[in-house]
């Protein structure tokens, strides 16, 4: 029964462009999914090697500038006569590139961080994303600045008479549960094998895991290098949907949006990043629906947040886990105490 | 019977300095195969120190340490670890969130074979490391006698249970020599037999041991040799029964009497 929960909850996401005309509730949805597609990367780093990465939406939005660079072309003077330029390149090509180079950072940043735990791999990973934020506010050459990368092809897969079209709606939609249910499989896949046992060794107790020849640096980069491919192909998903990207899409909120979402959702679970990004993706659009004013929105946003943080300091779904063990285990005293009466 | 048995490890005029701080001046001392080396001192003499030079927590001032004639100066703990030198901790140390049999299993890791690519595409390979850890997994509970708290919460087992999976991880290892640190303290005298017992059973698997501990009896009874350590330096070796008559040693437990004349 349990086996088959999950493909019924895709099973049924997938029917929802069937049923559902309102293609604004759709976009929500869109928005959403890349964002839950980012929170389980984040997750994998956050909740299962226990390292807090405040500089997620780095990976994020170098996917996103990856993608939208290939697929557009560039041409950067880098000396006086000496230019270096890449002419537009199909989108699926562009987006793999995207997992590549959001990848090779992450394995950068692994490696430059390998002996930083705790509070130093924060300070780390914000600075980082700072410096990207600030390359891709300056160097106006190749990102057009604050002036934002607009005209980006939309999703194209294929070509000719082969070629699949995600301009719709609907199909976007589509693309985003198949990529979030692969990158599902992936974590899910990694964190119940040996290196993922690895990873959780380095949460719970790193110098037992040494003592046991796990060579935790190395599973923290593994770790590293996947959740940053993960969150490069959620931005460049990101970036063919709205089709313009500028550095905003680096701004420190959104990485406070994924970690909000990994958290109240439970970190370390598989599911927690979505049922956490599911309440935080919806919740605002819910509230802006119910229309009232701006101000109290964010009032409601931020106690609910607070309400989930401190009645569920552990997250959602391990509370829903610890109150369905406790259901299961219950009958039996219950039983006993009658067989004495 | 062990007198001629090889050296496994040899400590070569090992000292350890924090700053001004001497933790160990000067050790040298040699475990060979299939011994059971106590290595007492007061507190603060520096046992643990010198555990975390062997096994690479802690990088020495000078000298060598060399297990099975491999110098192990700057190799790094996993290094340590995987050649077959396993260690316990002086704290409880397991995984506390994962269940006993996963600490077990996080424990084996050197022993699975699947790469990630394996993990990912969940291969043929993948699944028989995956069956052939288990297996050794239940087969090291079994042997510790463990498997009754398989599926529970480490962190969530008495003291004396949570030494037995620190004991358990360091087995999976496979090590042919064990380091344990203080394994029976805060142990009651039952649980302590028992541990006594287990101890003996590692050894007759062919594994050497060198452990520190602060329980006499129970170091009295393990040990074939003891060792003696008091303000970082080596002050006495030899058989538990010439340990117990030593002067010195008795004069670094108990302190010097007043001198009559």
């Amino acid at each position: 029964m349990s086996r088959f929960l999950p493909w019924l909850f895709v099973a049924l996401l997938t029917s929802v462009p069937l049923w559902l005309n309102d293609f604004y509730v759709l976009h929500v949805m869109i928005t959403t999914g890349i964002f839950i597609i980012a929170a389980m990367s984040l997750n994998l780093l956050l909740g299962f090697t226990g390292q807090l990465s405040l500089g997620h939406v780095a990976f994020f939005g170098i996917g996103a500038y990856t993608s939208a660079l290939v697929s557009l072309g560039f041409e950067v003077h880098l000396l006086p006569d000496f230019t270096v330029g890449l002419a537009p390149k199909p989108v699926w090509f562009a987006m793999l590139c995207a997992i590549v180079v959001a990848g090779l950072t992450g394995y950068a940043i692994g490696k430059l961080s390998f002996r930083v735990r705790g509070a130093y791999f924060v300070i780390v990973s914000i600075s980082f994303a700072e410096v990207v934020r600030l390359v891709a506010l300056n160097w106006v050459e190749l990102t057009q600045g604050p002036m934002a990368l607009n005209n980006i092809p939309a999703l194209v897969l294929g070509a000719d008479a082969f070629e699949l079209s995600f301009l719709r709606k609907p199909a976007v939609y589509l693309l985003v549960l198949a990529t979030a249910v692969a990158c599902y499989v992936i974590i899910a896949r990694l964190v119940n094998s040996r290196a993922g046992r690895a990873m959780i060794a380095l949460r719970e107790n790193e110098s037992l895991a040494m003592s046991v020849g796990i060579d935790v640096t190395h599973y923290l980069v593994v770790a590293t290098v996947v959740s940053a491919g993960i969150a490069g192909m959620a931005g460049a998903l990101y970036t063919h949907y709205i089709r313009i990207v500028d550095p905003d899409i680096f701004l420190f909120i959104y990485t406070v949006t994924m970690v909000i979402m990994v958290i109240t959702g439970g970190k370390g679970t598989l599911a927690g990043p979505i049922v956490g990004g599911a309440l935080f993706g919806f919740v605002p659009e819910a509230l802006r629906a119910m229309a009232i004013e701006p101000e109290v929105q964010w009032i409601i946003y931020g106690v609910l947040m607070v309400a989930v943080v401190y009645f569920l300091p552990r997250g959602i779904v391990p509370a829903i886990e610890h109150y369905m063990s406790g259901r299961k285990r219950s009958p039996a005293p219950a039983a006993s105490e009658a067989s004495q009466k | 019977m062990i007198a001629q048995a090889e050296t496994v490890l040899s400590i070569d005029q090992v000292a350890v300095h924090f700053g001004g701080l001497i933790a160990i001046s000067d050790m040298t001392f040699s475990v060979c195969a299939g011994e059971i080396i106590g290595l007492i001192g007061p507190n603060g003499a520096g046992k643990t120190t010198a555990f975390n030079v062997i096994t690479g927590f802690l990088k020495q001032t000078s000298g060598d340490v060399r297990y099975r004639s491999k110098l192990l100066n700057g190799m790094k703990p996993y290094e340590i670890a995987k050649l077959g030198l396993a260690r316990t901790f002086q704290r409880t140390s397991v995984f506390q969130e994962r269940t006993v049999f996963q600490n077990v299993l996080t424990g084996l890791h050197c022993r699975g074979r699947s790469k990630l690519w394996d993990t990912l595409l969940q291969t043929g390979r993948e699944t028989s490391s995956e069956r052939e850890l288990v297996d050794a997994a239940h087969e090291i509970l079994r042997f510790v006698g463990l498997e009754q708290r398989a599926y529970e919460q480490a962190g969530t087992l008495p003291y004396g249970e949570q030494r037995l999976i620190g004991v358990a991880l360091a087995l999976a290892v496979k090590p042919s020599m064990l380091l344990l640190d203080e394994p029976v303290s805060g142990m009651n005298p039952s649980e302590t037999a028992r541990f006594v017992k287990l101890v003996g059973k590692i050894r007759d698997s062919g594994v050497t041991i060198l452990l520190v501990e602060h329980d006499m009896p129970m170091v009295m009874e393990v040990c074939d040799r003891i060792v003696v350590l008091n303000y970082g330096r080596i002050i006495a070796e030899g058989t538990p029964a010439e340990i117990q008559s030593n002067p010195e040693v008795i004069r670094a437990y108990l302190g010097q009497g007043k001198k009559r004349a």
